[in-house]
């Protein structure tokens, strides 16, 4: 197995254009335990943890912009203020140890159904900043992203630049089921997103269906049915429906992590818990929509 | 009492809590575990294991692995030098496969190469031909028609049990209150986080000298001489730093393996398994399914039980005949039952193999009879306390098996302390941590409901059934630099339990001296048997006793013709007469002389069970341990916070208080896993979950605090009175946190562990 360790990102572009079935590295905490399990033996390694650049977070215009290789941990303390679903899940992923060493990048380019990372940028309208060096930046609305079970959208010759995502406009929460109150893998999760201003909800389902998905029939219905301006309190039967429609939503098998009855359940449930959550935030916040 | 000997206080004599020598080393990562290993010209041995849990092997080619280069040896069947089969109990387990394979995981052939990246592709070199047979997985079809479903040449049962006790069908037309369940224990894993691991090293004088993390040297060498077609004193083996055993390194795992490509190839051969092999390297508890009635009268008081229990043993005997006895002995637990009718039946299938875990037989029933008595309790309008009360042994008492206890059984008293113990306060919301889901955020409140529940767990401690259980100690003192010095050198092993602090302090306190050294584990010293069965402290603890004894009474002996006097002790490393005061130092009686004692340590002998009756004296101890539980359950989604576990346990004597509670955290740990996440779930004989992503063990945002109650009741027959600590709490926790999730769900909950699904389904 070669191990590709550029120095920068042109070095890395030309060098996965050159090796396409060099696997990308970014904090190895998914990468690694494959290979040391033998699950996949690439002909190549391309370590992407010496680019400075993507280990970076800015402002670019109405988004914010995280590179690749930001660590979960960053964006539990650079970014909670601003992106607190995305900070509630990296919050549930692993342990501290794993927090300080995995990325979004990565978790984007496992494109595992069970990715912590997935349902918040799915609630929150995120886009992937991918390139090659043959056909340079395009961004792919996250939503496209997942194209299968650990697929994702992108070229052979792609990698993973950054993520694109709005600050939150209104409350924001996730929610995730393991059988253990720590360091576990999702059995299910939920990502809710409110936004005041354009009176749109937002969704992310994962470990629910062969890709993180949205349940955008839900969202519709939700949108629809608040008291946005009013902030009146939540009516029961409107978040029992929206449960109802986020279950609906779901397409989750039986596997040794858990029952689909049992997913399908417990999403109706977060989707009616975080709505109650968020609902209530929104209640209590006049100064966002004041300001 | 006046001992003539005892260490100078707070210097780490019995009843200190000196400092645990590999603690440190430990926690900064700087300890030598068997898989830090290392020796120049080292191969790396791996195996080549069975992917089907039934298969017949029609052909194997190892000559494209032998082909490739650094690859120096493969062997199987045809080249194992002597037996071809080896067990703990009954050798019954082939050493490599040869016709057929029984489990998933089942070794097949080996590989040495100089590289342990060689070695695996190596293995994959090896062309089997497997004819797939459908395994035999229904415990229960094999205990009700063995011969429909042999596994083995032994057949489909490994040991049936019965226990019979006064006049069942009379006391069922006397009874006023009937209740029944079935239950269901899962395969709990030991999940030590330190695989199997060993270095074996060919010896000039054609043995092996062999450093391995084992749990019981001289039954590993027992079993790998006869096998290797060596005599026992051609093996040498030495302890490596072991990463914790619960029982999973009783039976052997890469030992033989090792010492095969050793002498084959004339190079030490190191072998380390990964995580996912671990599981298939090792027996793990045996899954149980048990069904229990109870009659009693009206208010509470047992009048019979009838009990069913079948153990699903794997392919292979290990310690399934031990295991289904104590499954029966302790059936119906620490209470008084004049009429029972108990059959354990423990079988072979084509399941994952079990064997020895922390518990023992004792854990499946446990869970069975706990949560029978909460159903009794119910039935009769009885708090589980009083229900229990009602019904608790104490001294004097007969267990099922007819065995009176001889010494003291608290079980009233503890349950009367555990109940007077303050509840544990509501749950602070405000930190994600302390509810169920954690920082997961599932709930922030919602749904959780409080329970509390109580558990109790008898468990025998040191060997069973006429066994003749013995440890063997030398201790050697001498004056070293001026000083007297004492070294301890014995067989026993230590796993982490802390067994090397307390010899140590044991012969402080015998010998009177500071300095004390603890001799690596070796088999050039005598059998101290199985670092099991919560016995260490007990025999080998015994031993160093007797040995160190032996020590003193010859420098005593020696001290008196020197001074003349007869009213001597030892202390702070000077001899006092009683009389005269200090009468001259150890280093002064001793010159250059050493003083060197072996002693055996046995306990009082046990019988066998009778076959038809389950009646005999079989267990030399009894230790209880009593739990309460308190849990938030999200009742919504099934999901489990344990608030706090409090434990009242008695353990004769606290030795070391510090390493003791050590041992109940850990078991009581343990047992929370098994009731509410450890599962190894096997569907047609494969395991779906050997990874520690899906075999999940307890975090520590899943072990709660504990409040610990322990007391002293001497039991005269063991050295010290102390009782063995480190088997009773993995029983009671278990079921005290169903039943507190029971309390607050109001579910039936008859299998462990208990999952989100049983919750909300």
């Amino acid at each position: 197995m070669d191990f590709l360790r550029p120095a920068t990102w042109a070095d890395a572009l030309a060098a996965k254009a050159a090796r396409p079935g060099a696997l990308p590295l970014q904090g190895g905490t998914d990468v690694m335990v494959e290979l040391n399990f033998d699950v996949r033996r690439p002909a190549a390694l391309l370590d992407l943890s010496g680019i400075a650049e993507l280990r970076d977070w800015e402002e670019d215009g109405p988004v914010l912009r995280i590179g690749a290789g930001v660590p979960y941990a960053r964006i539990i303390d650079e970014l909670g203020a601003r992106l607190p679903g995305l900070a509630q899940a990296a919050r549930t992923v692993g342990s501290p140890q794993i927090r300080n060493r995995g990325t979004l990048g990565g978790n984007l380019g496992a494109a595992s159904p069970a990715g912590d990372g997935h349902p918040p940028l799915l609630a929150g309208g995120a886009a992937v900043e991918v390139e090659s060096a043959a056909r340079g930046v395009r961004t792919i609305p996250v939503g496209d992203f997942f194209t299968g079970v650990k697929r994702n959208a992108l070229e052979s010759d792609e990698l993973i630049r950054a993520v694109r995502v709005p600050p939150a406009p209104g409350p924001q929460y996730f929610a995730k089921i393991g059988t253990r109150n720590a360091m576990v893998i999702a059995v299910c999760s939920f990502a809710l997103a409110l936004d005041p201003v354009r009176r749109a909800v937002g969704t992310g389902v994962g470990s629910a269906g062969p890709t993180p998905l949205r349940a955008a029939a839900a969202e519709e219905f939700l949108a629809a049915r608040l008291d946005w301006a009013g902030r009146g309190p939540l009516d029961a039967g409107v978040a029992r429906e929206f449960g109802e429609l986020v279950r609906a939503a779901a397409a989750p098998i039986d596997d040794v992590r858990g029952t689909a009855a049992y997913r399908r359940h417990a999403l109706s449930v977060l989707a009616r818990r975080t709505l109650g959550w968020a609902w209530d935030e929104h209640r209590a916040d006049t100064a966002r929509e004041a300001s | 009492m006046t001992s003539p000997a005892k260490a100078a206080p707070g210097r780490g004599g019995v009843g200190d809590s000196p400092v645990r020598p590999d603690g440190t080393l430990k926690v900064t990562g700087e300890f030598a575990y068997a898989s830090d290993l290392w020796t120049d010209g080292m191969l790396w041995g791996a195996t080549l294991r069975s992917p089907h849990p039934r298969a017949r092997v029609r052909a194997l080619d190892t000559a494209p692995a032998l082909a490739r280069p650094g690859v120096h040896a493969v062997l199987t069947h045809e080249d194992v030098p002597g037996r071809p089969v080896f067990g703990l109990d009954h050798p019954d387990q082939p050493v490599l496969a040869s016709d057929e394979v029984r489990y998933q995981g089942e070794p097949v052939a080996l590989v040495a190469a100089d590289h342990p990246e060689t070695a695996r592709r190596a293995l994959a070199d090896i062309a089997v031909e497997w004819e797939v047979l459908e395994p035999v997985t229904d415990a229960r079809a094999v205990a009700a028609d063995p011969d429909a479903h042999r596994v083995q040449e032994r057949g489909g049962i490994v040991r049936r049990q019965p226990i019979r006790v006064g006049d069942v069908p009379a006391a069922k037309q006397a009874a006023e209150v009937v209740v029944s369940g079935e239950f269901e224990v899962g395969i709990q894993d030991q999940a030590f986080l330190g695989p199997e691991s060993g270095l074996a090293v060919p010896a000039d004088d054609g043995g092996v000298d062999l450093y391995v993390s084992t749990q019981w040297i001289h039954k590993d060498v027992a079993q790998i001489a006869p096998c290797l077609g060596l005599p026992e004193d051609k093996i040498r083996m030495t302890m490596a730093g072991v990463g914790g055993a619960f029982g999973g390194r009783e039976d052997l795992s890469m030992q033989i393996h090792a010492a095969m490509l050793a002498l084959r190839t004339g190079r030490p051969v190191k072998m380390s398994y990964n995580r996912q092999e671990s599981f298939f390297g090792h027996v793990h508890r045996h899954p149980a399914w048990m069904r229990y009635e109870y009659g009693a009268s009206g208010d509470g008081r047992l009048l019979y039980a009838d009990v069913e229990i079948v153990l699903d043993g794997g392919a292979y005997t290990s310690s399934t005949e031990n295991v289904t006895g104590n499954a029966a002995s302790l059936g119906v637990g620490p209470y008084e039952i004049p009429n029972i009718a108990i059959d354990a039946v423990g079988v072979y299938t084509n399941n994952p193999p079990c064997g020895a875990m922390r518990g023992f037989g004792a854990v499946q029933a446990c869970f069975a009879y706990e949560s029978m008595m909460d159903r009794l309790a119910a039935a009769c309008g009885l708090t589980p306390v009083e229900v229990r009360r009602r019904n608790a042994v104490s001294q004097g008492s007969r267990m099922a098996t007819g065995q009176v206890i001889d010494s003291p059984a608290p079980l009233a008293a503890m349950l009367e302390r555990v109940d007077a113990m303050p509840p544990p306060p509501a749950a602070d919301a405000s930190d994600l941590r302390n509810l169920p889901g954690g920082v997961a955020q599932t709930t922030h409140g919602e749904g959780v409901v409080r329970g509390v529940g109580y558990g109790v767990g008898i468990k025998n401690i040191c060997f069973s059934e006429g066994f003749d259980d013995y440890s063997t100690a030398r201790v050697r003192l001498e004056v070293i630099g001026g000083e007297p010095a004492a070294l301890v050198h014995t067989a026993a092993a230590e796993v982490g339990q802390g067994l090397v602090t307390l010899k140590a302090q044991i012969a402080r306190t015998e010998l009177g001296v500071d300095r004390v050294t603890i001799a690596p584990a070796d088999n050039a010293v005598g059998d101290a048997g199985s670092s099991s069965a919560s016995r260490q402290s007990y025999m080998t603890g015994g031993a160093v006793k007797a040995a160190c004894e032996a020590v003193r009474a010859e420098l005593l002996a020696r001290a008196a013709r020197r001074t003349g006097r007869d009213d001597l002790s030892v202390s702070g490393g000077v001899v006092v007469s009683r009389a005269a005061g200090a009468v001259a130092s150890v280093a002064e009686i001793l010159g250059d002389d050493a003083i060197e004692e072996t002693r055996e340590y046995h306990h009082r002998r046990t019988t066998a069970l009778d076959p038809v009756t389950g009646q005999g004296d079989s267990h030399t101890q009894l230790a209880l341990c009593v739990h309460r539980a308190v849990v938030d359950v999200d009742v919504e989604l099934g999901l489990v916070k344990v608030v706090e576990l409090a434990a009242v346990q008695d353990v004769g004597k606290i030795m070391n208080r510090l390493s003791l509670e050590g041992q109940i955290h850990g078991g009581t740990a343990q047992g929370l896993g098994l009731a509410v996440m450890e599962e190894i779930v096997v569907s047609g004989g494969v395991v779906r979950n050997p990874s520690f992503t899906d075999y999940l063990i307890p975090t520590i945002l899943d072990m709660p605090p504990m409040r610990l109650d322990i007391l002293e009741y001497p039991d005269p027959n063991a050295p010290y009175g102390l009782r063995g600590a480190g088997e009773p709490p993995t029983l009671s926790s278990t079921p005290a946190i169903v039943a507190a999730i029971r309390d607050a769900t109001g579910k039936a909950l008859t299998r462990v562990p208990v999952r989100p699904e049983h919750i909300v389904g």
